[in-house]
């Protein structure tokens, strides 16, 4: 398996009661609630604790874009991640992804990526999505023109990486006289793609297909769906007359090992439940604005909300229990990972290690474990 | 008597529409929320006037033709909707989104219109003056935030939708997005072309409107050369509903003023 250690940077410093009394900890939450140093605090031992994976063996590091929110501190993680190429030398630095239906100008993202890729000499993995919902609140960006904004920008992307400029792009909401990218990417023909998704079938069915083969990342989902998701995929891929690898497919979820099942899941109650009730949950007309899922999967989703009634706090043991967080001593972990690895045919393993409000020495002592006691048992 | 609901075909699109009553026909332009049922103020209306309420095309159950991108398709649409009526000039009414797509019509040909009247329209932006944002309003704010009278939304809330009738709702929130997500509920050219409406214009806005302030009502009055605006007391966004015997009173009103 390949191993990621990804990061969301969360603001741990936030006043949860204050949080509370706004519709969620996105794009309406007052910034007076942010503390700049305590903020930058945060910064230094996150990207830390990133460095400090390459030391440990993970093979890739990654970071990802949210907006307006404590959940995420990373409106422009291309900063992060030129940051990370400085101070790192083998792993490779994964930015999963750039939400492409926010920007006006996707050549901007092309260009990005291609002097990151430039900096570290080919060490750059990208992901492309539309972002969360709320996202759409934030940016302005008409969420009704989520998907067709998306495979826009893709195609204007991958064009500008691959086809010789200058070249012109004619779409509906994108049009360009001079394409022409100045620099190239470094790898050819250009850096890995990869799809974090939450599994909609239509994404699935365009990032397995054989002219794209898009690694899938199934993100935050209980074992069940990240089995069925990734079996979606591979499904896919046969229709398509081949079978997926084991490196197009994979899922990202908190990882957290002591030396006792007791005493893991005593250390990351706190931050599961801080992850998923206090930085996570929005209201549902935050979450999917018209237009980001298709109208047929909305109405579906709409009777499966009406079925499951009135939201509420989700609790740690329902998460662990449903394996959307993996939480354990080493056998436990290991078990429950290759348990999932064996059922889904994935190949990748993005651990978040780091989650809510839990702690850098938390952060410090799982990130160790993982690495020792975990990681060697699943390389093989 | 209640309206019939009818399909109505203009060129290659289909629609639902409500139709009731005689005389020179007047065409109301629904909401974002879609189709109402056959309102209090259509029937009050349908004694002067042979009333068209059509279900814009995207909405509810109506053709959805993948051409309609924007509120200028929509002003489009309706003009070749108005010239397929016949020849008697059309009264031209709209509520909200409608009023704005009436407003487009408007300033684009007016020489098939008798009159103009505009229910809290969108269409324009007042810098300083914020429309509320009506996308991150819960489903009971939704219905709450548009009246004056809580017992109007008490009532609706109280209602269990149907299946069918929350598909509808979905299908009318994804179109309703497409009008007005983004630039919010405003053309940013349409202001500058309000003085090329030249008939007789009606502004009908509730005092009380927690969507669109009130005191849009006036900016609408000073662009449109002959328009007369009225405030109504303990109203919200929609007077069509709320007070349907003072705006079809005044619709009637400025009919009255056109013969």
């Amino acid at each position: 398996m390949q191993f990621t250690f990804f990061h969301l940077m969360p603001y741990r410093p936030l006043d949860m009661a204050e949080r509370h009394k706004h519709r969620a900890a996105w794009v309406v939450l007052p910034n007076a609630l942010y503390d700049p140093k305590k903020g930058a605090d945060e910064y230094e031992s996150y990207i830390d604790q990133l460095v400090y994976a390459e030391k440990l063996g993970f093979d890739v590091i990654a970071v990802n874009e949210h907006h307006q929110t404590a959940y995420g501190m990373m409106p422009a993680p291309n900063l992060i991640a030129s940051n990370l190429i400085a101070r790192t030398s083998k792993a490779k630095i994964a930015i999963i992804g750039r939400a492409l239906p926010l920007v006006n100008n996707p050549v901007n993202i092309a260009e990005e990526f291609a002097m990151l890729d430039n900096l570290s000499r080919g060490r750059i993995i990208t992901g492309f999505v539309r972002g969360i919902g709320n996202e759409y609140h934030a940016t302005g960006i008409n969420p009704f023109w989520s998907h067709e904004r998306y495979q826009e920008a893709h195609d204007l992307i991958v064009q500008a990486w691959t086809k010789p400029g200058p070249f012109s792009y004619e779409g509906e909401h994108f049009n360009f006289r001079y394409v022409n990218l100045w620099p190239r990417p470094y790898q050819s023909p250009h850096p890995e793609i990869w799809i974090p998704s939450m599994g909609s079938s239509e994404t699935v069915k365009w990032a397995a297909a054989p002219e794209r083969k898009y690694p899938f990342l199934v993100t935050f989902s209980s074992r069940e769906l990240v089995t069925r998701y990734l079996n979606v995929y591979r499904d896919q891929a046969k229709q398509y007359g081949y079978e997926a690898l084991p490196s197009q497919i994979g899922f990202a979820s908190p990882v957290y090992v002591a030396d006792t099942d007791e005493r893991a899941r005593k250390e990351a109650k706190e931050g599961v439940e801080t992850l998923f009730n206090d930085f996570l949950a929005v209201p549902f007309q935050m979450l999917l604005p018209p237009g980001y899922m298709s109208l047929p999967s909305m109405k579906n989703t709409m009777k499966m909300r009406k079925a499951l009634g009135a939201q509420k706090r989700l609790s740690f043991e329902e998460l662990a229990d449903n394996g959307t967080v993996i939480v354990g001593s080493p056998q436990t972990v290991r078990d429950q990972l290759s348990k999932l690895r064996d059922a889904t045919g994935a190949g990748k393993l993005i651990t978040m290690l780091q989650f809510g409000t839990l702690s850098d020495e938390l952060t410090k002592r799982n990130m160790e474990m993982f690495a020792s006691e975990v990681m060697p048992h699943l390389k093989k | 008597m209640p309206g019939t609901e009818t399909k109505h075909k203009v060129r290659d699109v289909t629609v639902r529409m409500l139709r009731g009553g005689s005389g020179p026909p007047l065409l109301f332009l629904h909401g974002a929320n879609g189709l109402p049922v056959w309102l209090p103020v259509f029937e009050l209306l349908s004694r002067n006037f042979e009333v068209y309420v059509p279900e814009h095309p995207g909405f509810g159950t109506s053709d959805n033709p993948p051409w309609m991108r924007n509120i200028g398709d929509l002003a489009m649409y309706y003009l070749d909707f108005i010239d397929g009526l016949g020849a008697h000039p059309v009264h031209l009414v709209g509520q909200s989104l409608g009023g704005w797509a009436a407003a487009e019509v408007a300033v684009r040909n007016c020489m098939r219109l008798k009159s103009l009247s505009l229910l809290a329209p969108a269409g324009i932006r007042i810098k300083g003056m914020p429309a509320a944002d009506n996308f991150i309003w819960d489903a009971e704010e939704s219905v709450r935030n548009l009246y004056h009278d809580q017992k109007i939304p008490d009532q609706m809330l109280s209602m269990q939708p149907t299946d069918e009738q929350a598909d509808i709702m979905l299908t009318n929130r994804f179109a309703a997005t497409k009008f007005g997500w983004e630039p919010r509920w405003y053309n940013p050219s349409l202001e500058r072309w309000l003085h090329r409406i030249a008939v007789p214009t009606l502004i009908v806005w509730g005092k009380d409107d927690k969507l669109f302030p009130s005191a849009y009502a006036a900016r609408w009055g000073e662009r449109i050369p002959d328009s007369r605006v009225e405030i109504v007391a303990e109203c919200g966004h929609v007077p069509a509903v709320e007070k349907p015997e003072i705006t079809a009173r005044e619709i009637s009103r400025l009919y009255a003023g056109t013969r």
